[in-house]
């Protein structure tokens, strides 16, 4: 099976955080604001380690793309139990433009450097929504992907991926190598205990340049402006559904 | 549903207290106790306290996270980490239910104890299943004639062959009735604190009986009883240290019991502040929010400081503590007696500051108020703590 497999994990802003948009409108606000592992990122991790404790897998490395900073979700990722760590070393503007396009180019580029069979990647980051990374990995490796994934299973030299569509449910089965997207019900991510947080220390992390695995980080993207949703409007009360069936119609909603 | 902690607490880590300071590693730790109270016991303490239920399952979790002995060597089970981890994670449980953490802090003690100074075969027997939580541990030092008093205790040990028998009884056991390990302060030898050893005993030997279930103003999720010895028989093999080294060994374990309890009221503090903040921020009279108030500000910003200086002097003890430093005893008596009082105050001011919600049940703050009452009594009083203190200022060096 998979001898190596590879997780990205991305360092978000904490899903409990409110947040606030820069006065000059150009990002959110992430100084001394609480980062974590983005969610599904956690989920992915979780499955990783699942198939090593079933003896499925030998090697999960955990990768991440950005500051020093990233290094922490990294330990995160290793206390959970991934062997060894990638850092990415990716900083200022370079940092503030990486999005799907840059960082499944340096998946790829990894991905053949570490000769891994299986990537498993969060489905989405919960701070830029994309939903793009997994699939653009895959294009790049020519690798067959099985994203929104609610179950793995392994048949052979094959994956059996569940996947969560609007339909409902769809099953399919893939070739390894191969890249997964973890949707949320895939599992539940295990707390790191405290043994294994502290077996994480001794864990490595390796640190590689972009430009060592020839990858280009030029943005195709510039951000224009980010400002916040609209304030929500006050809602109009009406007497009969005839009414209502009026005011959906003037809205041009119907 | 009971606006008790969710977790919203952990995100306000990066900029205020608690996790300033902190090396990475004792940053996951915390990490990990702030989801695990946030995910496992928030939800569960109004229950826990109402219904005064004994969350064995949830505490087993914990400990299968390595809660269960913080700082017992890992030869045995435990988690081998330091006084400064430990308290760090008593706070940040605490967030979650402080009477189940409290609980786990006594335990914890206790299995210490008997690590450190129990023989191999008592450490490999017992420490292993009381990190694990497969077992659960009482300290039982009190009488109902001797509390403050510790050292004046009447419950005898008599040597009959390769036995002590025990009669006495002790009072106000956390645990006790519900828990499987006791370890017990009792008289050897004469009076005094020499004549004190200590000794384990299990549930089930015979003599060894409990009294009704108090019914207590807080810590209702963990059992309060008597513990009565009549003609118990135990082991002398269960002794932990030599004949006459008992009260020592009761007090090396209050020095840590201490930092641990003055931890849990950092967290009920931390998580009041915070519950106090969110009131304030969104209930309106004469036309604005509560915030507004210039005085409600400053008691806000007066319950912070305080809660920040309690929290450096309980870190600061726990340091000294597990460096062995000469001023440890004075500091984690300082500690407790600083903390637990400081915080008390906070809670009961963020419960005023809910108005007449604060003293609703649906609402967690005066869960925390109610919990953190008695550790200003336990583990030795604050009148205790000046005691020592004092002693130790006097004392010619």
């Amino acid at each position: 099976m998979a001898a190596r497999v590879l997780v990205g994990v991305k360092r978000v802003i904490d899903y409990a955080v409110k947040i606030r948009v820069k006065p000059d409108n150009t990002g959110v606000v992430t100084d001394g604001v609480k980062h974590s592992m983005n969610p599904f990122c956690e989920i992915a991790v979780e499955e990783a380690v699942r198939l090593k404790e079933k003896k499925l897998v030998k090697e999960v490395v955990a990768v991440s793309c950005g500051p020093q900073q990233v290094q922490e979700t990294i330990r995160t990722a290793l206390a959970m139990g991934a062997d060894r760590g990638i850092h990415v070393e990716v900083s200022g503007k370079d940092y503030d433009s990486l999005g799907p396009l840059q960082v499944s180019k340096i998946l790829a580029a990894l991905a053949k450097k570490e000769e891994a069979s299986l990537i498993i990647l969060g489905k989405q980051a919960i701070d830029d929504d994309c939903n793009q990374t997994g699939q653009m990995t895959a294009a790049l490796l020519d690798w067959p992907q099985g994203t929104f994934a609610s179950e793995v299973a392994v048949e052979g030299d094959k994956l059996k991926v569940i996947r969560e569509v609007d339909g409902g449910l769809e099953t399919i089965k893939i070739n390894l190598p191969a890249v997964v997207t973890a949707d949320l019900r895939l599992n539940t991510p295990r707390y790191a205990t405290l043994p294994n947080i502290m077996k994480a220390k001794k864990k490595k992390i390796t640190n590689v340049k972009p430009g060592d695995l020839g990858v280009d980080l030029t943005s195709r993207l510039e951000v224009l402006r980010v400002d916040e949703p609209p304030q929500r409007q006050a809602g109009v009360k009406v007497e009969t559904v005839e009414d209502l069936v009026g005011k959906l119609k003037e809205a041009g909603r119907i | 549903l009971p606006l008790t902690c969710s977790k919203q607490w952990s995100v306000n880590t990066v900029r205020r207290g608690p996790s300033t300071g902190l090396t990475d590693e004792q940053k996951e730790f915390q990490k990990v106790a702030f989801d695990f109270a946030a995910n496992e016991m928030a939800p569960h303490m109004a229950e826990w306290d109402q219904n005064e239920i004994f969350p064995v399952e949830t505490m087993r979790k914990a400990a299968q996270l390595g809660f269960g002995g913080i700082y017992v060597r890992p030869e045995v089970g435990g988690s081998g980490l330091s006084r400064l981890d430990t308290s760090i994670i008593f706070e940040a449980l605490s967030t979650g239910c402080t009477s189940t953490t409290a609980y786990i802090s006594i335990h914890n003690m206790c299995a210490w104890m008997i690590d450190t100074f129990g023989s191999n075969e008592l450490r490999e027997k017992f420490c292993p299943d009381l990190c694990s939580m497969e077992k659960f541990a009482s300290y039982c030092l009190t009488e109902p004639g001797s509390g403050s008093d510790a050292a004046s205790l009447l419950t005898s040990a008599k040597l009959q062959g390769d036995h002590y028998v025990l009669n006495g009884s002790k009072a106000f056991i956390s645990g006790g009735g519900d828990t499987d390990v006791y370890v017990v302060m009792c008289r050897t030898g004469g009076k005094g604190p020499k004549g004190i050893s200590c000794v384990v005993v299990e549930k089930g030997t015979p003599g060894l009986s409990f009294g009704k279930k108090e019914k207590k103003v807080g810590w209702n999720s963990q059992p309060t009883r008597a513990v009565i010895f009549e003609d118990c028989a135990v082991p002398v093999t269960n002794r932990l240290g030599s004949e006459g080294q008992g009260f020592n060994i009761a007090m090396k374990g209050l020095n840590g019991g201490r930092i641990n309890i003055a931890s849990c009221s950092l967290g009920a503090a931390h998580a009041s502040v915070l519950l106090a903040r969110d009131h304030i921020s969104v209930r309106k009279q004469f036309g604005e929010t509560l915030s507004n108030s210039q005085f409600l500000q400053f008691k806000l910003a007066e319950m912070a400081t305080r809660l920040v200086a309690s929290r450096l002097l309980v870190r600061q003890a726990a340091l000294a503590l597990q460096e062995d430093r000469p001023d440890a005893v004075s500091l984690c008596s300082m500690a407790k007696l600083f903390a637990t009082d400081e915080c008390f105050s906070i809670c009961n001011q963020a419960l005023q500051m809910h108005g007449g919600y604060g003293y609703l049940k649906d609402y967690a703050v005066q869960q925390f108020v109610r919990d953190i009452r008695v550790h200003q009594i336990l583990e030795g009083t604050n009148e205790v703590m000046r005691m020592i203190i004092a002693r130790d200022l006097l004392t010619e060096s």
